[in-house]
């Protein structure tokens, strides 16, 4: 089963490797921000007043029921034709993304608050701790445990997801694949197992390091229960 | 996908308020941006003037459109573009495009041309402008050196290969009802059901019979232009008739150099083979169909 040597012609790998630059430079850019505004976002679904509960979960429900492809055409071609600004592929895709992570880190947040029993924060008024000392004290850490796993889950799905931006010319590792795969068709036909075993280990390399950490992170918030 | 894009362009709307305020501050981020300009369309003055044309073209579909191993792009359509560039004196720079946003990236302008390998439809003509054809394509019939098939008569009472959902599926149901057909899902299936002899012979687009047979000893093409032939052509964005005369008084241009078999020697032949009644069949000089 010939082939291997696929990866080597040429530029072949260098490219590989600028595609998977792209995809983690999406990726992580769109995490950060997500992880900001989901945070404030997340708070803010925790808050008492109804209308802001009501705005903040209208939105989580919109961009988690559109698929993301959806979505990066309504970034992409979408605000162009409706106002004549023409964003470029990699921002709209930073942008969908950050909508995305947003509203799932959001969910997470409010999620992590609400599972910090509501003894504990009486406990910590009654102490004498401030407002503010109960939420830095003494929710805060508790909230943060169960939140880093999902958090880091969340990442690793949002690396996956960037594929989809090969449809709004983007060029990511997925798509340089298929171009190396289409480019050798006829000379050599086993190319795509080679050219999807390499991209295989390299979201593999992204993505399992993030997967370490959240279980090992989760192991250690067990044991310190 | 036109379910999901209608959906995309309805909620665009309740969208676009919110975004349009945040996002001026991460305009230029390299990778995939076009620079700037705005929704309409831009005529030859203006790409002249800029200095630059952007084209969008395929990526990962050998031999029209793909990026070769040391990273440029070649193939039949980039071969055009290049010249078009030249002829304009700008430089020319991609875009990479999939077959299902070709439409979109006229729409919004975030190109000047589309040279996707464009089949030219009533539907999409209703979208963009298309100018001359270049091209063209038809369906061919690859059988085994054994037994050739030669005509479409003689596939009466034998089994012919197609892919579902394929022009040759609809067309030998439509014409030539006696042919017994084989479907299958994939390429893939199809070719192989060929090789192992489940049927008499495989049809598709002639272009990719051709290139198939080209790299398969023992099967030969014996019919390479069959049904209704679909041009080929360049688009721009409805509307851009600067643009689109320009395209069509240069493909005629062209046209007295043979611009468009030289292309075929360049970025086909390799593929297809220097055949001339190949050739014929899929060059297009000149504008002119016959």
């Amino acid at each position: 089963m010939g082939g291997a040597e696929i990866l080597f012609i040429g530029n072949n790998f260098a490219r590989l490797l600028e595609g998977l630059w792209v995809t983690v430079r999406i990726s992580l850019i769109s995490i950060a921000f997500s992880l900001v505004l989901g945070t404030a976002l997340g708070a803010a679904m925790t808050v008492k007043n109804r209308a802001v509960r009501a705005v903040c979960r209208v939105y989580l429900e919109i961009v988690r029921v559109m698929p993301q492809l959806v979505w990066l055409f309504i970034v992409f071609f979408g605000i162009t034709k409706l106002t004549g600004l023409n964003l470029g592929g990699e921002t709209s895709a930073v942008i969908v993304f950050t909508l995305w992570g947003t509203a799932e880190t959001g969910d997470l947040v409010r999620g992590a608050f609400q599972s910090v029993p509501k003894h504990q924060r009486e406990s910590a008024l009654s102490l004498g701790l401030t407002k503010f000392q109960s939420y830095v004290y003494i929710i805060f850490p508790q909230a943060l445990r169960g939140l880093i796993p999902n958090i880091i889950n969340l990442s690793t799905r949002m690396i996956k997801t960037t594929a989809l931006v090969s449809l709004i010319g983007v060029t990511e590792v997925l798509k340089v694949g298929k171009q190396i795969i289409d480019a050798n068709r006829f000379e050599y036909p086993n190319a795509a197992i080679w050219v999807y075993a390499a991209i295989f280990f390299m979201y593999f390399a992204i993505c399992f390091p993030l997967s370490w950490a959240a279980s090992r992170l989760a192991k250690k918030s067990r044991k310190s229960d | 996908m036109k379910i999901l894009k209608k959906i995309a362009l309805a909620a665009a709307a309740a969208l676009t308020l919110t975004l349009a305020g945040c996002s001026n501050n991460t305009e230029n981020e390299g990778n995939g941006d076009n620079g700037g300009n705005s929704a309409t369309f831009r005529t030859v003055d203006d790409i002249k003037s800029s200095g630059e044309i952007n084209i969008g073209v395929f990526s990962d579909k050998n031999p029209f459109g793909y990026v070769d191993n040391d990273g440029n792009y070649k193939g039949y359509d980039v071969y055009f573009a290049e010249r078009i560039a030249k002829d304009l004196g700008v430089t020319l720079k991609l875009t990479p495009v999939e077959a299902a946003s070709r439409v979109e990236f006229l729409e919004t302008a975030k190109v000047d041309i589309i040279l996707a390998n464009f089949t030219v439809t009533d539907e999409r003509a209703e979208k963009v402008d298309f100018a001359l054809p270049y091209m063209k394509v038809a369906l061919g019939v690859v059988s085994p050196d054994s037994a050739v098939i030669k005509s479409p008569e003689e596939l009466s009472g034998k089994t012919l290969i197609v892919v579902k959902g394929t022009t040759a599926e609809s067309y030998f149901t439509e014409n030539y009802p006696d042919v017994e057909l084989q479907k299958y899902d994939e390429y893939n299936e199809a070719y192989s059901a060929l090789q192992d002899g489940r049927g008499d012979a495989f049809s598709t687009d002639n272009t990719e019979v051709l290139a198939w047979a080209k790299s398969n000893p023992g099967f030969t093409v014996g019919v390479d232009s069959l049904g209704s032939i679909d041009a080929i052509a360049p688009a721009v964005t409805k509307g851009n008739s600067s643009l689109l005369e320009w395209l069509n008084n240069e493909i005629k241009t062209l046209g007295e150099e043979q611009f468009f078999h030289k292309d075929y020697d360049e970025t086909l032949a390799p593929v297809y083979g220097d055949d001339e009644t190949y050739k014929e069949n899929l060059v297009v000089e000149g504008g002119n169909m016959d």
